[in-house]
Formats: C-alpha cells, structure tokens, sequence
C-alpha cells in the first residue's frame, strides 16, 4: 500500500488514475444488469440512475452555482406532464405524437420552465433561492392537483410507456436500464465538461463573489440563468425516464416528498463532484427498498429524514466528505509511520500552486 | 355582490390566519436569517397537541395556550440544541429545517393518523353573526379576524414598546453591532424562536377551530409563509400583515372566480413583487 502511494504519482503521468477509475466503472455498469436479476437491474439500477440525473442538476445548481434550488424535481415534472400530455395516454387525451416528437418537446418546456424559475430567483440571492424555489415547487404542485382542464387533477395521466425502437422494448428492464444508463453518462459528461469550461469557471467564480465577477464585466444573471436552463435539460431528461419507469404521472410525484427527496439524493451522496448524486441515488433507493426489512414501511420518511439529518449535521459533504475523511485519515496514519521520510501528498499539492503564483518584487 | 362581499370576508379571515404563522417566520427569518422550512410542522404540531389538550379537559382556551406553549418550548428547544451549534451557516440551518419537517410530519402521521380532526370551540363561537350584504357570517371566523388583529397589535407593541422588541429591531438590522454593545444576543433569539414558534402552534389551534386539522396542512402554511415573507420582505411585521392580506385575497378570489387556476393568482403576486421590488414590499435592500 504505502509503496503504490509513493512511486503512483511519479511513475505514471497523471492520466492513468481517472483513465482506470472510469474503466472500471463503465465495465461495472455495464456488466451489472447483465448479471443480477430483473429486480435489480430495473428497481435498483435504472432508477438510481434517473434519480441520479435528477439529483444531479441540482449539484450542478448548487455544487457550481451556489444555488441550491428546490425545484428541480417540479422541472423534471413538468417534462414528464408534457410527456404525458403530447405522447400519448391512456385518458386519449392530448395529440399522441411519437416519441421522436414528444421527447424534444418535454426536454425544451422543462428547459423554458428552468429558465424562467431561473430568471424569478435570480432577483435575489443566497438563502432567498431556496424560499423562492420551494415555493414555485408548492404552487406547481397545488396547481396540478386542482386543475383538471390540463393537468387532470388528482389523477394525473396512466399509461405513459416508452416506444419500441429498432424492435426493443425499451420499458423491459434491460433495456431500460441501458437508456438509463445513457442519459447518465451523458449528463455526467455534459456537467463535467461544462464544470472545466469558461462558462463553468465563471459560474464558479461567480458562486465564490458575485459582486467581483459582477465589476470584472460580467453578466451575473445571465450565468445564472443559463446555468439554470442546463440543469433544466438536465433534469427534464431525468423527468422523461421517470414518467415512463413509473408509467404514470400525478400531483404525487411532484409533492413535497420527491421535491425533498432529491435535495436529499445530493446531500447524501455530496454537492462537490457530480459522481455524488449518483452515489446518493444509489443509497437513498437502497434504503428505499429494504427498509422495510428492519423498520415499518410506513415510516420509511423518519428514517430518511434521520439520515439526512446525520449526514448535515456531521458530515456536509456527504458520503463524498466521508471518504475524504477516509482517505485523509489513512495518509495521515502513513504518515505518521514514515515520519523521517518526505512528506507526500500534502507536498506534492502546494507545489504547483506556489510555482503558479507571481513572486513579488519580480517584473 | 353577495358572492364578492362573502370572497372579500374570507379573504380577510385567511389572512387573518396567514399573519398569525408569518409573523413568527418572518421574525425569526429577519432576526437569525434562519429559514425556518419546518415552520408549517410547528402549526401542526401546535393544533394536534392542542387537539389533545382540549379533547382532555374541555377547555378550549386551554387548547389554546397548549398549543402556543408546546410550540414555543419545541421552538427553544430546537434554537438551543440545533441551531446555536451552527450559527452563520445559513444554508446548513435550512437543511437542517427541511430533514426536521420532513421526520416529524412522518411522526404526526403515525400518532395522530390521515385522520381529520375537528375541534370543539366555545358555544358563543358557533352559529352565524349578521352581516350587511351577506346576512350570516361564520362566528368563529370573525373571532380568527379580531385575534389576528389583536395578535398584531400586540405583537406590535411589543417590538416597539420593550427592550426586547427594541433589542430584536436592532438585531434584524444589524446582529454584530447588537451583540457589539453588549446584549445576549442568544437569549434574543431563543426569545425570538419562543415566539415565532408560539405563533404557529397558536396559529394551529385557532386555524384548526376555524377549518380543521389534517396531515398535509402543514405544507399548505409553510408555502403562506414563504410566499407572504417574499411578499412583505423579511423581518417586518407590517410587511407580514401586507403580505398575508395580498395572499389571502388571491387565494379566495382565484378559488370564487376561477377555480382550477386559484394558485396562479398567488403565484403572479409573488412573481411580480420579485420583478419590481425583489426584498419585498416592506423589506430593506
């Protein structure tokens, strides 16, 4: 152990870390549904992977932006209404059109809705986000329940299935665990890039002093507001898989809870990097679906809401903040063992960074 | 005519209730900037213990100081063993909030059930009083209209009037200068949080007499809240009392004149206010 620490980061250049850890993890994902049964490749996999998406535009709000917005889950609801309402359901109502049709149109009213809740919470900032977001999430939901001239009320639309293409069911549960899969890494990938981009930097920086970013030139709102609308896309997709995981969509599935749950899927997992979501997702569906092993199902609730609150109150990061703490205790402890010797990571991080800034007195 | 005179009094009755669970929200949110999401739990749990209270002894004026009570010894209780250990980290207060509302409306689901609970009010507070234009209007919603004015008013005095009033006023404005000269600034706020939180749960009580007590009601009062503090602005009662009516209204006009699409009428106000004054009607910049 101590001796791949010491020769890793001099021998091997530094892509070779992130080149293994993503091979590992594509080969595990798509080995996964292969192997284990039906259950699981659908109940567990698929749906961690939408939950993910989902959780995963708010990383990218909050993580990135500084915005933690509650609102993420009415964005992918109103994708999914759209879905319901221009794809084909089981009341007839609303025009049926393909899904080459119906999926464009979900993603972009999810993506005009994102921009707009954007443009509202961008006139104030900080802790004001959250008010507004949850309350634009609260009345989306009031208004879906009681109107049934476009929402059908309190039953919402059944029956929303994804199509047959190229022969494959895409609702049998490898498959969809596949299309799941896909719109993950791509999401993934989008964020990821997009958090290493111009736009991506600025928006960090803006998160960081908004009022520097704001004297150096730039348009604050506008960042945020684009930022808004590509976690808009983000989510709708997210929105898409899970009307059709579920087949239906009502006032429920838009309710304080799945609001709640998904600000909860990414503090679980970590609002640092975008791999957290996913890694909240998994547990909160674990949990989810084996609760009921050890404590009632009806109280499933407490027992997520007690682990939220453990997760904020002791660790902030999330599991992510957990495993650093992991591995920063085990460094120290190699450390510790090889006192005499010199320091590794610490020593190897502050170089760079030193060499990088400008030494006073030098022009 | 008869149909708006009966919207505009049930406006005004609902905003009546409104302000007596966004006034304490807006105070403890000007105050500590804490963003108390589990506000609407506190006006459940304050009705539903007060249920208990007055289901026990028959006294529906003792419902009502338990209901106040309870609330407000959960309110200190919660600043005490939870927030002042993360002061400053405002978003954290608000996670905080959120996994609290979220646990305990599981638990009131689980002792007090789906069930709808009605009370049992004093017998000069049923029946009908005699209005113009309307002929007969519910007592026991008038009754909420007088307290809530009352409630402001006192609330009112005293902010204005007591040197703790004086010392949260001072707070709101500017908490580092306040704990500058000396004051015990943790003793303001667990004052503050007593009665904010004493609001709701009396909010819960008086509300519940007037409609009645069910899971869910919860989110409905905390989105009053929200909605009536972005209106008003933070930390201001008249701004909280402005805010109530403006949302009440539209709720009860929304609900008269075009059903399906009540909350839109909220939701413009709220969305208008943001566009033209974004710290609320009667909130600082």
């Amino acid at each position: 152990m101590s001796a791949v620490a010491d020769t890793l980061p001099r021998a091997s250049p530094q892509w070779i870390r992130p080149v293994l850890s993503y091979g590992i993890a594509a080969v595990g994902l798509v080995i996964y549904p292969l192997v284990v049964p039906d259950f699981w490749a659908f109940q567990i996999g698929a749906q961690s992977l939408f939950l993910g998406v989902i959780s995963l535009s708010l990383m990218f709000l909050g993580g990135y932006g500084g915005m933690v917005s509650l609102a993420q889950m009415t964005i992918a609801g109103v994708a999914g209404y759209l879905i319901a309402i221009v794809g084909g359901n089981s009341l007839n109502f609303g025009p049926a059109w393909p899904w080459w049709a119906a999926v464009p149109i979900a993603v972009a009213g999810g993506t005009v809705a994102a921009a707009l809740i954007g443009a509202i919470s961008v006139r104030t900032a900080g802790i004001y986000t959250i008010m507004i977001t949850i309350a634009i999430a609260v009345a989306f939901f009031y208004l879906a329940q009681q109107n049934y001239t476009l929402f059908n009320g309190h039953s919402g639309f059944a029956s929303i299935l994804p199509p047959h293409v190229f022969g494959i069911d895409w609702r049998a549960p490898i498959p969809f665990y596949f299309l799941s899969l896909a719109v993950a890494v791509l999401s993934y990938a989008i964020v990821l890039y997009l958090s290493r981009s111009t736009f991506g930097v600025a928006l960090q920086a803006i998160r960081d002093n908004a009022r520097r970013m704001r004297a150096l030139g730039f348009n604050v709102s506008a960042h945020r507001i684009a930022a808004y609308a590509i976690a808009g896309s983000i989510a709708s997709l997210g929105g898409v898989l899970l009307v059709w995981f579920n087949s239906r969509i009502s006032p429920g599935t838009i309710d304080t809870g799945p609001i709640f749950d998904i600000l909860i899927i990414a503090v679980l997992g970590g609002m640092r990097h975008p791999v957290g979501p996913f890694l909240g997702a998994v547990i909160f569906v674990l949990l989810e679906n084996f609760a009921i092993d050890f404590i009632d199902r009806e109280r499933f609730n407490t027992l997520i809401g007690a682990c939220f609150l453990a997760i904020v109150l002791f660790s902030p990061d999330g599991v992510l903040g957990l495993w650093d703490h992991l591995v920063a205790l085990i460094n120290r402890a190699g450390a510790a063992n090889r006192m005499f010797q010199r320091p590794i990571s610490s020593g190897d991080r502050t170089q760079p960074a030193a060499t990088g800034r400008p030494i006073p007195g030098r022009r | 005519m008869k149909l708006f005179v009966l919207t505009f009094l049930n406006g005004l009755t609902l905003a009546g209730l409104y302000f007596l669970v966004a006034s304490g929200f807006t105070l403890v949110f000007g105050l500590m900037r804490n963003v108390n999401l589990a506000h609407g739990s506190l006006y459940l749990l304050g009705a539903y213990l007060g249920y208990e209270v007055g289901d026990r002894t028959g006294s529906w004026f003792l419902a009502v100081a338990a209901g106040f009570l309870t609330a407000a010894i959960f309110g200190v209780l919660l600043q005490i063993l939870v927030f002042r250990r993360m002061e400053g980290q405002e978003l954290r207060q608000t996670l905080v909030t959120i996994g609290i509302s979220i646990v305990m409306a599981d638990l009131m689901l689980a002792i007090w059930t789906g069930e709808t609970y009605q009370f049992e009010p004093p017998d000069w507070l049923y029946g009908g009083t005699p209005l113009p234009f309307v002929k007969i209007y519910p007592t026991i919603r008038i009754m909420v209209l007088v307290v809530s004015v009352l409630v402001g008013v006192a609330l009112w005095l005293f902010l204005t009037h007591t040197r703790i009033g004086m010392m949260i006023r001072a707070g709101v404005d500017d908490r580092g200068m306040l704990s500058a000269s000396g004051v015990n600034v943790q003793r303001v706020f667990a004052t503050t949080f007593a009665v904010g939180a004493g609001l709701a749960g009396f909010a819960g009580v008086v509300g519940g007499s007037a409609l009645s007590i069910a899971p869910g009601e919860d989110t409905r009062y905390l989105l009053a809240s929200l909605i009536v503090v972005i209106v008003g602005g933070m930390g201001s009662v008249p701004g909280a009392a402005i805010g109530a009516l403006l949302i009440g209204m539209a709720e009860q006009f929304g609900l008269a004149y075009s059903p399906t699409y009540g909350v839109v009428y909220t939701f413009v106000i709220m969305v208008a206010v943001l566009a033209i004054r974004p710290q609320g009607i009667m909130g600082r910049a």
